[in-house]
């Protein structure tokens, strides 16, 4: 133990060290020299010493670009049902919908059923085709039969875009968290942790360590949510009604935290709601990471089934969060030992707004629990972020590179090499984009990224696979619509133009733009689309029916691994 | 994929049959999901009160929070009733298929 210990701060100083180059941001107050925590830390490298250990296994396994990018097409519907589960289930749903559904109550679920209803669309509309058509990217699929070079380009950016604002949140909330947990690492140093950790992931062990990593994470969280959603239960005689009544007593708002379907002390605003609605639902659907699992399991059938069982480990989640979240309210708030000023408010908790979950674990478990939540809040945290820097290099290196740049003529062995660049450079951006963002809310980044997937990405994935009429001009007209247009209205909506920019009141009064920009892309796909009266234009129609012989029943699609 | 099978595929009235049927199938449930979802979602936006009143006298459990849940649960089941009509019946047409445009 004592040893380890040593090793322990060995790791901690060496990890400083590399985080001098980044000491530009600002530092953290020293706190009053905490004890270190640990639990949090043993289990922490725990898992990350297992992880390691799947990497280098992964890594003796990973020869072809298949591989590297679809872990072989070996995964079996169940293990991609768990992966899928381990990528969506992220820091920001664990600690995000916990932490708002104890600031705002009900409110938080109303997140938790849009984060859901995606799933069915995606098993209805897209998983299956996505499988057939597809080979690593859904830009694959997006530009099948349409002019490769410009369609990728537009595809990939709009996978980056996601990607790296995804990547943002992720990265703030692991350095908030770590440096919570384990004052002695600094916030900088934790990101740069995280950074290293993932560039080893993903740059030796491809998907098949990004997997397996989101496989066991995602276990871990199931288990963690169960017993603490459990531990509420417990401690409220396994009644809801004394849970909710419970909370409404301790939270400061009191019943209101049942009657508002608004963030508490913010206006209804019946437009705002529905555009949010849209946004979880189609964005979803428009994750990369989420699409790129699709290229990972055997046939379509193994897609299909792979959703079904993500749903129910997601929708049984969603419901574990809720419980956490109100559990919190009765537990954290008005505790002297997780608020930072109970003479200012009886919420606002020390090391931020996301800390809810973490220290109900505490009062529920004392140090050990604790440890273990933080450890797996952690683990989730590099398992998103390996699958998001994968994708994110598979746009980079698949789509631009191998298809746009050398047009399809560049070796698998040079794809590969490159995307492995790419990761170490998406690695880095994550670092000091983390470290550059150290002040937003976690959630608020995770739903920007939401409403660029569901007005560029989703759309025209849709219409690429369903309809005939899509041209090439249709799909870039729109899918640029979707990008620019989104991009655009959340620079002059509220969060960017007043409260990042400080720019006064917005020009565009709503958060999230997709109820104007998804109908716009569509109507802008649709026309452009019809008035294309050129001859590629009508090539690319009269190949819809090959397009559609492969995506229905699967004829010519990229083979599995057979087991 | 060759000339031969596509054509064959496509001169098959079960491969009409087989599109013609699931995409009723995916279309009838992704639509159930938008009305759940977005019943859901108008009545947050246009009746909250309906959503916000608690579900008896004594208790303070909101009537949105059973709706929300019950949401949820739905959506799994949708998603189950498609994966058992896709394993069960669609896939087999597809072998048929396949298989008819093999010969």
């Amino acid at each position: 133990m004592k040893h380890l210990l040593r090793s322990v701060q060995a790791f901690v100083a060496c990890a400083s060290l590399l985080a001098i180059p980044c000491a530009f941001a600002q530092a953290a107050p020293a706190p009053a020299d905490p004890p270190l925590n640990i639990h949090a830390i043993v289990m922490f490298v725990v898992f990350v010493a297992i992880t390691l250990g799947i990497t280098y296994w992964a890594a003796k396994r990973t020869k072809t670009a298949a591989d590297f990018y679809a872990a072989g097409r070996g995964i079996t519907g169940l293990q991609n049902g768990m992966a899928i589960a381990g990528d969506y289930m992220s820091a920001a749903s664990f600690l995000g919908i916990a932490a708002l559904v104890y600031m705002n109550g009900f409110y938080g679920l109303i997140y938790s059923v849009g984060w859901l209803v995606g799933w069915p669309i995606i098993l209805f509309l897209i998983a299956e085709r996505l499988r057939n058509l597809g080979k690593f990217t859904y830009a694959d699929v997006a530009s099948f039969r349409l002019r490769q070079g410009p369609v990728r380009t537009m595809a990939a950016i709009g996978s980056l875009i996601v990607v790296i604002w995804y990547l943002i949140g992720q990265a703030v909330g692991a350095g908030q968290l770590l440096h919570t947990l384990v004052p002695q690492i600094s916030y900088q140093v934790s990101i740069v942790i995280v950074g290293a950790l993932i560039i080893i992931y993903v740059t030796f062990g491809g998907m098949k360590a990004t997997t397996w990593v989101q496989i066991i994470k995602a276990g871990l969280l199931l288990g963690g949510a169960t017993l603490m959603a459990l531990g509420v239960m417990m401690h409220e005689g396994f009644s809801f009604e004394k849970l909710f009544a419970d909370a409404v007593a301790a939270h400061p708002k009191h019943l209101a935290i049942m009657q508002s379907v608004v963030p508490i002390g913010a206006k209804a605003n019946p437009i705002e709601s529905i555009s949010l609605g849209l946004t979880l639902m189609f964005g979803t659907a428009g994750l990369p990471h989420i699409l790129m699992r699709f290229f990972t399991v055997t046939d379509a059938k193994a897609a299909r089934k792979s959703v079904l069982y993500g749903t129910c480990f997601i929708g049984y989640f969603y419901i574990l969060t809720f419980i956490i979240g109100f559990g919190a309210i009765v537990l954290v708030a008005n505790n002297p030992d997780y608020v930072a000023d109970l003479s200012k408010s009886v919420l606002a908790l020390k090391g931020g707004g996301s800390m809810p979950a973490v220290y109900l674990s505490h009062a529920l478990g004392g140090d050990f629990f604790l440890g273990f939540i933080a450890a797996v809040a952690f683990a989730t945290i590099l398992a998103v972020v390996s699958g998001l820097t994968l994708a994110g290099a598979s746009a980079l290196s698949h789509d631009i590179y191998a298809n746009v740049i050398k047009k399809g003529k560049s070796t698998e062995a040079e794809e590969v090499w490159v995307s492995k660049l790419c990761v170490i450079g998406l690695g880095i951006i994550a670092i000091l984009l983390g470290i550059a963002f150290e002040k937003q809310n976690v959630a608020y980044i995770v739903a920007l990224t939401f409403s660029i997937a569901a007005c560029s990405n989703f759309p025209i994935l849709v219409l690429s696979v369903f309809w005939r009429g899509l041209t090439t001009r249709g799909a870039l007209w729109g899918g640029y619509t979707g990008i620019f247009g989104s991009i655009g209205l959340l620079i002059i909506g509220p969060t960017v133009w007043t409260k990042v920019m400080g720019m006064g009141p917005a020009i565009f009064p709503y958060d999230f733009p997709t109820f104007f920009v998804l109908p716009t892309v569509l109507i802008v796909a649709y026309i452009a689309s019809v008035t294309d009266k050129s001859a590629s234009g009508q090539d690319e129609r009269n190949a819809f029916e090959a397009q559609e012989i492969r995506s229905e029943t699967g004829l010519g699609a990229e083979v599995g691994a057979s087991h | 994929m060759s000339n031969l099978s596509a054509s064959r595929i496509l001169n098959n009235p079960n491969y009409r049959k087989l599109i013609k049927q699931r995409d009723t199938l995916a279309w009838t449930l992704s639509a159930c999901v938008l009305v759940l979802y977005f019943g859901f979602v108008l009545m947050v936006a246009f009746a909250p009160e309906v959503l916000t009143s608690p579900i008896s006298d004594t208790s303070v459990i909101p009537v949105g929070m059973l709706v929300g849940v019950g949401v949820i649960i739905c959506s799994i089941i949708l998603t189950g009733i498609y994966v058992t009509q896709a394993n069960g019946k669609f896939d087999p047409m597809i072998e048929a298929i396949m298989k008819d445009a093999a010969k």
